[in-house]
């Protein structure tokens, strides 16, 4: 071996010009040809909006979700056993209890920082399915699920729906005296689908309710199969985010062609992982200073057992809104039942909805008869109507959502049960009629106000040197003005090292 | 070179720039603002692990690690946002669609070679989609069959019988003399109250409700004896342990979702959404004095299902 290969120069030299990252690159790309496609993706832009970190939310409650959900997984029982707790909690002391939830009382009294762990998964939970509720808003309100991303649209409706099922799922697992009762809901629930609802209910709890065998498959269900479905769709999600690349709202610039942001590296990178950062931080932040499910409190579930004033988890207060308020209208005729007082609002309805969601690009483009591809958001404003319908259907979700309280609402003001319940029954009915005529003049007015709307187009009125005036059509929204782009600057700290001042001008900062 | 030293220089750009954001214009402040956030965020990291090793409460646990991660993100994002070129950069999207020509080549294919094929031999088509088909559906029966038994009759019954002892959670019978004029109890046919389907199934609310024999309905004329009356615990709405007992009022409560039951007509519903009735026991008081069911309860108990009549 001669002397050049072997000294630190020439090594370097031999390494390439950026020294041991060429060669690292070199050899994964000699493999997998990795270079081309790589820096394409470093190149990505993401366009900067703050509703585009809305999505960001979702993925990283869920990231902290798979973490905490590891670490619980690793400390609780999934087992029906009765068992006598003798543990570091004294008031349970003594009392038989299964083994579920003597493993969920002692893994967060005497595993370090448990409770931390267990308190992070159910904030994340919450937290997880709220975002992912309002990033759907976004999604819906801008028009971001039209022609080409409709897949992308059903992909998110189908992760609403699993994470919904996956949180009454974790929710269910401590089998504690709230969230037995739950599941014995749930149980009923499935009881009042016609033909098959007997069928169903005994073929999940493996027999008549409790059965034996719904912790485990619970479990199993909770931390494998239906994370695993989420991990996929999750995947697909932002593989499709990447082939068909980020919506943007009109604006300097910004056109159908082109997409106006920030490089994946090093600039977005830096801020999504800053952000990843701030969501697992307020998490934990929740989860150490934020009490949340003190199973402890509520004791184990015995099915002859009941808590009062309790509510499910808040994306269950829907559901459990409309079962409180629907009529006794039961259904029985030629030898069979109908128990229409549960169906309706606790299969149909969710029915209906996810239906609509799932069916809404499909009817939008039937109803405007717009088969175009479409990269540039709407504002809300731009579709009265649509925002008028997502208005009704989140009135309806938040007055069902508040019925979900009536006992608690008629206890705090001191007024009747049966008022709040009439007054409940009314405004779940009234409130979509209501929200969607003032969302809808909202958003007329609002459009009216950039110059659209029944207005004719704005003409800009110039006078020319020889003191002509000349009246040309200037574009509608201020907006959507045809401008160059001017590329915002940024501190440069080589700069400052060079002794002459700089000359004037701007710099164009190059990819 | 002047005396003075800018806040900030860019290469060809003047520091008083109208497009230069406010941040922008002083990036030692915005960098000393940052280092402190990243600073704050490494302590409390490094205070988690402090906490962590010592056993500390669970909240410092939570408020360090949480700051830390809070603070650090807030540093990252700031370089980001601050100190980073931030473009605008511009990407041409270019259309996903492939050429006409190499989407009818694609169609081509798939009916020139496979469709052509298929159709030149339509029994074997047949016979592999029809083997495939007929195993999509017989290989439901492991996955679904398998996975617990039929509901059967096991809907129809709870586990009391003629002459059960009614006995509380601990298995104590209840005697005539256990219960005052407005108390209630817990109640399960004896041999079950430990059990997952006396919790569930057959749990019973048992109350007196006066000294006399007590008539809720025609044709219930002996089954409420010495005051005793007994009424499924199981809500006809959802299944939920009807709970609570308004004594002054009689009234039985579920606290799910406030159907109230009228304690002396049968258990008719005044309120909420339960549709029916709360089914109720026929009791009798033997010679010792214990209360016993005459039989199990005449119709189903708990909520509404389809082959229910």
């Amino acid at each position: 071996m001669s002397d050049a290969t072997t000294t630190p120069r020439s090594r370097r030299q031999a390494r390439g010009r950026y020294g041991r990252v060429s060669q690292v690159v070199t050899e994964i790309d000699e493999r997998l040809g990795v270079a081309r496609g790589g820096r394409t993706f470093l190149d990505k832009i993401f366009p900067d909006h703050w509703s585009f970190m809305l999505g960001e939310i979702v993925l990283y409650s869920f990231v902290v979700l798979l973490v905490t959900g590891v670490f619980l997984s690793l400390y609780y029982v999934p087992s029906a056993t009765v068992v006598t707790y003798h543990g570091s909690y004294l008031p349970l002391d003594g009392m038989p209890m299964s083994q579920a939830y003597a493993s969920t009382v002692n893994l967060s009294f005497a595993v370090r920082a448990g409770l931390l762990m267990r308190q992070m998964h159910h904030w994340a939970a919450d937290i997880f399915i709220g975002s992912m509720v309002v990033h759907m808003a976004r999604v819906f309100f801008t028009g971001a699920f039209r022609k080409p991303r409709e897949l992308n649209w059903t992909i998110g409706v189908t992760l609403l729906t699993l994470a919904i099922v996956n949180g009454f799922l974790g929710y269910s697992l401590p089998d504690d005296l709230v969230s037995g009762t739950g599941i014995r809901i749930a149980y009923s629930i499935l009881l009042s689908i016609p033909v098959i609802g007997t069928y169903l209910a005994f073929w999940i709890f493996g027999g008549n309710f409790p059965g034996t065998v719904i912790l485990e498959r619970f479990f199993i269900l909770h931390v494998l199969i239906v994370p695993l479905l989420m991990l996929g769709l999750v995947g697909a999600h932002l593989a499709l985010l990447v082939r068909q690349k980020h919506t943007q709202f009109p604006g300097e610039g910004r056109r159908e062609d082109n997409v106006v942001g920030s490089p994946m590296f090093p600039v977005f990178m830096a801020k999504t992982t800053g952000f990843l950062l701030i969501v697992a931080g307020v998490i934990a932040l929740l989860g150490g200073l934020a009490q949340i499910n003190p199973i402890w409190q509520f004791g184990p579930y015995e099915a002859s057992r009941i808590s009062y004033a309790v509510q499910p988890d808040w994306y269950m207060g829907f559901l459990d809104g409309a079962l409180r308020i629907f009529p006794s209208w039961s259904f029985h005729s030629f030898g069979h039942t109908i128990p229409l007082e549960v169906t309706i609002p606790a299969v149909v309805l969710p029915g209906l909805l996810f239906g609509l969601a799932y069916a809404w690009p499909a009817l939008e483009r039937r109803v405007t008869k717009d088969n175009a591809m479409h990269h540039l958001l709407d504002r809300p404003s731009d579709r009265p109507r649509r925002t008028a319908a997502g208005a009704a259907v989140l009135a309806l979700l938040a007055t069902l959502f508040v019925a979900s309280s009536t006992d608690v609402i008629a206890n705090f003001f001191h007024v009747s049960l049966n008022t709040v319940l009439w007054t409940m029954r009314v405004l779940v009915l009234v409130s979509p009629f209501v929200a969607y005529p003032i969302a809808y003049r909202i958003a007329k007015e609002m459009h009216a106000l950039h110059g659209a709307g029944r207005r004719k187009t704005p003409n800009v009125v110039t006078r020319t040197g020889e003191g002509e005036y000349r009246a040309e059509p200037a574009p509608a929204f201020a907006d959507d003005a045809e401008v160059p782009l001017a590329p915002t600057p940024v501190p440069d700290f080589i700069a400052e090292e060079q002794p002459a001042p700089p000359p004037r001008g701007t710099r164009t900062t190059d990819r | 070179m002047s005396e003075h030293r800018t806040p900030v220089s860019l290469r060809g750009l003047a520091a008083d720039d109208p497009h230069l954001q406010g941040a922008a214009r002083r990036p030692q402040l915005v960098e000393r603002v940052l280092a402190l956030s990243l600073l704050v965020g490494l302590a409390l990291v490094v205070a988690f692990g402090a906490c962590y090793w010592t056993n500390a409460a669970p909240w410092t646990l939570g408020a360090t690690m949480g700051g830390g991660l809070f603070f650090l993100g807030v540093g990252l994002v700031g370089w980001g946002k601050y100190l980073m070129a931030r473009g605008p950069f511009v990407e041409e999207r270019h259309p996903l669609a492939s050429a006409p020509e190499e989407r009818d080549a694609l169609a081509a294919a798939l009916v020139e070679r496979g469709g052509a094929l298929v159709k030149r031999r339509r029994v074997l088509g047949g016979l592999v989609g029809g083997g495939l088909g007929a195993f999509g559906i017989v290989a439901l029966f492991p996955l679904l069959r398998s996975l617990g038994p039929l509901p059967k009759g096991t809907l129809f019954h709870t586990d009391w019988r003629a002459g059960s002892f009614a006995v509380d959670q601990t298995g104590r019978r209840i005697h005539v003399d256990d219960l005052g004029v407005g108390s209630v109890v817990t109640v399960f046919p004896e041999g079950t109250q430990n059990t997952n389907r006396g919790q569930a199934v057959d749990q019973t609310i048992l109350i007196r409700i006066s000294n006399e024999n007590f008539v809720t309905q025609p044709g219930r004329a002996t089954w409420g004896p010495q005051g005793y009356i007994a009424y499924s615990k199981l809500c006809t709405h959802l299944g939920c342990p009807v709970g609570l007992y308004e004594q002054q009022l009689e009234l039985l409560v579920c606290p799910c979702h406030q159907s109230m039951f009228n304690a002396t007509n049968g258990a008719i519903p005044e309120f909420g959404p339960a549709p029916r009735p709360l089914p109720q026991l026929p009791l009798y008081i033997d010679a010792q004095g214990f209360v016993r069911s005459q039989s199990d309860y005449h119709e189903p108990v708990g909520p509404g299902f389809w082959e229910r009549s």
